[in-house]
């Protein structure tokens, strides 16, 4: 027999989630689901969100070096309201991410931050470390992930300079918490170089990142010497991954969907390849590249491809001592975002191929609109609680030298 | 099965959503041509709050006899919750999404009785 009690419902606290709401509501449900499977005694390290810099823009300029370059970006962003950031060439595609609205925390966050002398970045990812439940998150920027496809290679000097000079002056130096893998100016070798020499010590730099989209051979000998440099430094070099709708390869592609999920894994598939084949894992074993935002489904399908090859051809790879898979393996590591799961069983037999376990590195990639969250990892049923607790966070303690301190709050 | 009450049933414009606490799940009550749909406010997908969305019309792209698209339309008789974490549209009526009807919002038993909107559990 149903017994029915009659209790009076009441409006619930959130009602409409747009661009004004806070982003603890926003991922309310988000802090409850890490309370409700335990998670607040686990270490978690995000190895991957991001912050939108160019709201910041007026801010960065000021610590570009060149003068006049200087000079003309602040007049700029001083005498021309609404205009865009200077010098960034952000992808078109950057307008459609937010599939016309309908996902509002990939827009601008308009969210109310009180005056509390920290950077608004600063507080707006406290809010998200604490609400997806991560004690470590390393911050990407977001529009400057294009500057490999400037067609001035200054440009992507002085801005990625003037970026990493702020970066750690306002935000990194607030919270050591907030983590970055600092961008590189790789289409100038040298300047990358000066980049390792000059800020590997600084606070929170916990290592490097070469925003994938570009057109320079990762291969080349100029690149020999970053590495080796980026490998006594100990930390890891991450490939973050991007699209590039003006790269010809998708020049037939139409709907973003489409360009989205092609040119954010294409990028990735041709450094891979090259790294591979042309040996850089065994000149530098010790330097430990990630790969970033390109999900994980590629990834067999490279060891596949590359393997089946290398045994018709390999005298065209003879640096190689392995199978290209087995280097995909054991010497490169990879961020769970955006992770492919409407195919339960090829995700666990990509886990497996991936050597999960040691592997995979935790990444949300908020506030984008494919982040994902801890409770992804968490709820797979054939990984053991170990291979949990290593890809939520000890892998990445691991690689980056991080002591695996519960510094979250979830209870806020 | 408890019943909670909403309140008075005219109060609910057409097309107004509400989302209403009954203990600890929240409940997302929609009224949508005359009638009341109700839905938790957990998305399949990653238990997103997929009620506080944007209400949307279903997006059409027709062919022609040709096989030739004309561009793309809205469906204003078909409305959709969209979840506002990743985009999951689901609609409002039957509670599936477009393009999976295997992807499914959980119904809650939302009716009136008397003049009040309930919700029963
Ligand atoms: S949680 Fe709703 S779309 Fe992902």
């Amino acid at each position: 027999m149903n017994i029915q009690t009659k209790f009076d419902a009441n409006p619930a606290p959130i009602q409409i989630i747009d661009g004004l709401t806070d982003t603890r509501d926003v991922l309310a449900h988000a802090r409850k689901n890490a309370l409700k499977r335990g998670l607040a005694d686990w270490f978690i390290c995000d190895v991957d969100a991001h912050h939108v810099e160019s709201i910041s823009w007026h801010e960065v300029v000021k610590y570009i070096e060149d003068p006049v370059i200087r000079d003309n970006a602040m007049r700029f962003h001083s005498e021309r309201t609404g205009a865009p950031p200077y010098g960034l060439n952000g992808d078109l595609g950057l307008r459609y991410t937010s599939v016309g609205g309908r996902i509002p925390h990939q827009d601008e966050r308009r969210e109310k931050i009180p005056d509390t002398g920290v950077h608004r970045d600063v507080e707006l990812t406290r809010r998200a470390m604490d609400s997806i439940g991560v004690d470590n998150m390393v911050i990407f920027p977001t529009p400057m992930l294009f500057l490999g496809m400037h067609p001035q290679p200054e440009m992507e000097v002085w801005l990625t300079r003037a970026y990493n000079r702020w970066l750690i002056d306002r935000i990194l130096s607030e919270d050591d918490r907030i983590k970055t893998l600092l961008c590189l100016p790789f289409n100038t070798p040298k300047e990358a170089e000066r980049t390792v020499a000059e800020f590997a010590d600084k606070k929170g730099v916990i290592g490097f990142c070469v925003p994938s989209t570009r057109y320079k051979p990762v291969h080349h000998n100029d690149y020999m010497r970053l590495y080796s440099m980026i490998e006594e430094t100990g930390k890891p070099l991450a490939f973050h991954a991007g699209y590039h709708w003006h790269d010809p390869s998708l020049a037939t592609v139409n709907r973003f969907i489409g360009m989205h999920a092609l040119g954010f894994v294409w990028c990735n598939m041709v450094h891979m390849t090259n790294w591979i084949l042309n040996g850089i894992p065994e000149r530098f074993p010790k330097l430990k590249p990630i790969w970033v935002e390109s999900g994980l489904a590629w990834v067999p399908f490279m060891m596949q491809r590359l393997d089946d090859q290398y045994l018709m051809r390999q005298s065209e790879a003879p640096q190689l001592k392995r199978l290209p898979s087995e280097y995909m393996r054991d010497n490169c590591w990879y961020t769970t975002q955006p992770m492919e799961t409407t195919h339960p069983k090829a995700l666990q037999n990509t886990l497996e191929m991936i050597n999960a376990e040691t592997q995979l590195l935790f990444a949300s990639d908020w506030p984008h609109f494919d982040f994902d969250l801890p409770q992804m990892i968490y709820d797979l049923p054939y990984l053991s609680e170990q291979a949990k607790r290593n890809i939520l966070g000890l892998n990445a303690a691991r690689i980056f030298n991080l002591e695996p301190t519960i510094r979250k709050n979830l209870m806020y | 099965m408890p019943e909670y009450k909403v309140g008075p049933a005219d109060i609910f414009a057409d097309d107004e959503r509400r989302i209403v606490a009954c203990d600890d799940k929240e409940i997302g009550i929609f009224k949508l041509d005359g009638e009341f749909y109700g839905w938790h406010n957990l998305c399949p997908h990653q238990g997103g709050p997929v009620c506080t969305g944007r209400v949307m019309s279903r997006v059409l792209e027709i062919a022609d006899a040709e096989g030739c698209t004309r561009g793309q339309q809205y469906d204003d008789s078909q409305k959709h919750i969209v979840c506002p974490w990743h985009g999951y549209e689901f609609s409002i009526k039957t509670g599936s999404h477009p393009g999976n009807a295997r992807v499914r919002l959980r119904p809650a038993d939302v009716f009136v009785r008397e003049g009040q909107v309930y919700v029963r559990l």
